[in-house]
């Protein structure tokens, strides 16, 4: 346990000697939020004000999927230069250091859900719930970003380099995004593409979401969004602990 | 208690279809140096993964102070200290921050693990640099760190893979000094090297590893005697003497010289050769322009070493 939180403090003290990860984790949001609202704002919803109150639970889950990235480059990084092998050699638990890779993530992914919404509402961006939904919202995000990490844990043990994971990574995650509703309503889309909407876990991630912050129906996207992250978990953190053995002994 | 501090039998490790490792013995005692010498690809760093409890053998088994490696590694991993290409430092941190680390993890208190980093700081001469972060280290820093951090634990086996590829002899001394210390307060220490003069300087036995079998195993004197020798070369001034002077040599030495353009070369089995040849050129009136003698060099001893092997094959 406390070999975890040891590797975790090791996240955090990389995140603050990168300053250059660091913005990326505190300015990516509030550039991509700026550059949305701005720019398609209008178009999209006739008033930047309005597209701001759209977009922003979208930008809390696109941030999520983003940020997840994080953990299959770390490992992957960790790997590749014999870190992981030094915290291995140690008498540490052998599951160390994917619990430490994950456990910076986490705290990494706050700072950027922090930082988002202080931009949203420097920007004019309101909740018209209360504190618990929106925290519940915060929770929801996390817990799906988690979910997912497991994902990335995966690609980041069983691809040979941090550029094949955001590679493979990018190629993932924009169908995911854009074929959903983060960025516009999907009432323009044509059939086929509003069908894969519907399937797509990430819609029932933003329903729950603008539920959660701007009010709504909760129940039924959310329950979704869980089952997702369950189905996320069971199929994929049993692929990635293999993997990890794998890694770890034979390779 | 076993008086072996490293001991391996058939060790094999496959990777599809190429075989690392295929059938690799060790008997190392406890207190010694031992030097894994080979080339790359020969299957030097498997071996040590394995012995480091880091990676599973396909067959063999292998023990480091009566510890197995595969079914007890959590109480071999109390003992031993891992360096060098593959057991590394993080570059993000600083040198302190890197010893703190491990310290912790070693489940140290914060206390502890900080007095335990400043004292190898010390040891290892990185008091100046402790709070920099890695990435602005030099190449010989950044190997001293390296093997700082597999001392946290004081262990008693330490496996040093390469751990001075790379550096300039400058720092390549450093940390050979750094190795003899280690040695002399009685650590076992098993290193891989590419370089026969670096296994010759620290090691007290030299196991030669080749396409994943064990080519010898010996002292290092005893393995130089085998390979026969050390070689002699020299350059006239006027090239136009070499006959003469090659004549000249082969008397004194017993064996013609070899020509390479204008340098003769002949191997010797004794160093007193050299002033002896000096004096009968010198007594000749042949000027010479550059004498060396040479030790054999690793390509000397796997030559020698697979020559061997095809002929007893």
């Amino acid at each position: 346990m406390t070999q975890c939180l040891t590797l975790t403090w090791r996240g955090i003290v990389k995140l603050r000697r990168h300053p250059a990860s660091l913005a990326d984790v505190v300015f990516g949001p509030a550039i991509f939020l700026v550059l949305f609202v701005y720019v398609f704002g209008g178009a999209i919803s006739g008033s930047t004000r309005e597209y701001l109150q759209f977009v922003l639970p979208g930008m809390l889950g696109l941030m999520t999927l983003l940020a997840t990235m994080g953990v299959g480059t770390a490992l992957n990084q960790d790997i590749e230069k014999g870190v992981f092998d030094r915290i291995r050699s140690l008498p540490t638990p052998r599951i160390a250091p994917l619990v430490g890779a994950i456990g910076a993530d986490v705290v990494r992914q706050v700072i950027a859900i922090v930082a988002l919404l202080g931009f949203g509402l420097a920007l004019g961006f309101r909740f018209s719930t209360g504190p618990l939904p929106v925290l519940a919202a915060c929770a929801l995000a996390l817990g799906f970003a988690l979910a997912l990490s497991w994902v990335w844990v995966l690609l980041g043990l069983s691809l040979p380099n941090a550029q094949a994971v955001q590679g493979l990574g990018a190629v993932i995650i924009f169908p995911l995004s854009f074929a959903s509703n983060i960025f516009v309503p999907t009432d323009t889309m044509p059939g086929w593409l509003a069908a894969f909407v519907q399937v797509n876990p990430v819609r029932h991630l933003m329903d729950a979401l603008r539920g959660l912050m701007l009010g709504g129906p909760v129940a039924q996207p959310v329950l979704i969004t869980l089952a997702w992250m369950v189905g996320f978990v069971a199929v994929f953190a049993p692929l990635a602990l293999a993997a990890y053995r794998r890694r770890s002994l034979t390779s | 208690m076993s008086k072996l501090a490293i001991e391996a039998y058939g060790l094999v490790k496959r990777y599809g279809e190429v075989t690392a490792l295929d059938g690799v013995d060790l008997a190392v005692r406890t207190g010694t140096v031992i030097g894994v010498l080979g080339p790359n690809g020969a299957g030097k760093t498997t071996a040590v993964r394995i012995l480091a409890t880091l990676l599973r053998p396909d067959a063999g088994t292998a023990a480091v102070l009566g510890h197995d490696v595969t079914t007890a590694g959590h109480q071999a991993r109390q003992l031993i200290g891992v360096a060098g290409q593959h057991a590394s430092v993080d570059e993000d941190l600083t040198g302190r921050q890197n010893l703190r680390l491990v310290g912790r993890l070693l489940t140290y208190s914060r206390k502890d693990a900080a007095a335990r980093a400043t004292t190898l700081l010390a040891e290892f001469g990185l008091t100046d640099a402790a709070d920099r972060a890695v990435k602005t280290y030099s190449g010989g820093m950044r190997r001293r760190l390296d093997l700082a951090a597999s001392l946290v634990n004081r262990p008693r086996v330490v496996f040093l893979d390469e751990p001075t590829t790379g550096l300039d002899p400058v720092a390549r001394g450093a940390l050979w000094d750094r190795i003899r210390a280690l040695v002399a307060e009685g650590t076992t220490v098993l290193l891989t090297t590419q370089y026969l003069e670096e296994a010759d300087a620290l090691a007290d036995e030299i196991v030669v590893i080749d396409h994943g079998r064990v080519a010898a195993q010996d002292t290092p004197t005893a393995l130089k005697r085998r390979l026969g020798s050390q070689t002699l070369d020299l350059r006239l001034a006027d090239p136009a003497r070499a006959d003469e002077a090659a004549a000249l040599v082969a008397a004194v030495v017993g064996t013609a010289p070899a020509r390479v353009g204008e340098r003769l070369s002949v191997p010797v089995t004794d160093g007193a050769m050299m002033p002896a040849v000096v004096r009968r050129l010198d007594d000749a009136g042949a000027e010479i322009a550059e004498i060396a003698l040479h030790l054999p060099s690793l390509d000397d001893v796997f030559r020698a070493l697979t020559t061997t092997k095809e002929l007893t094959a």
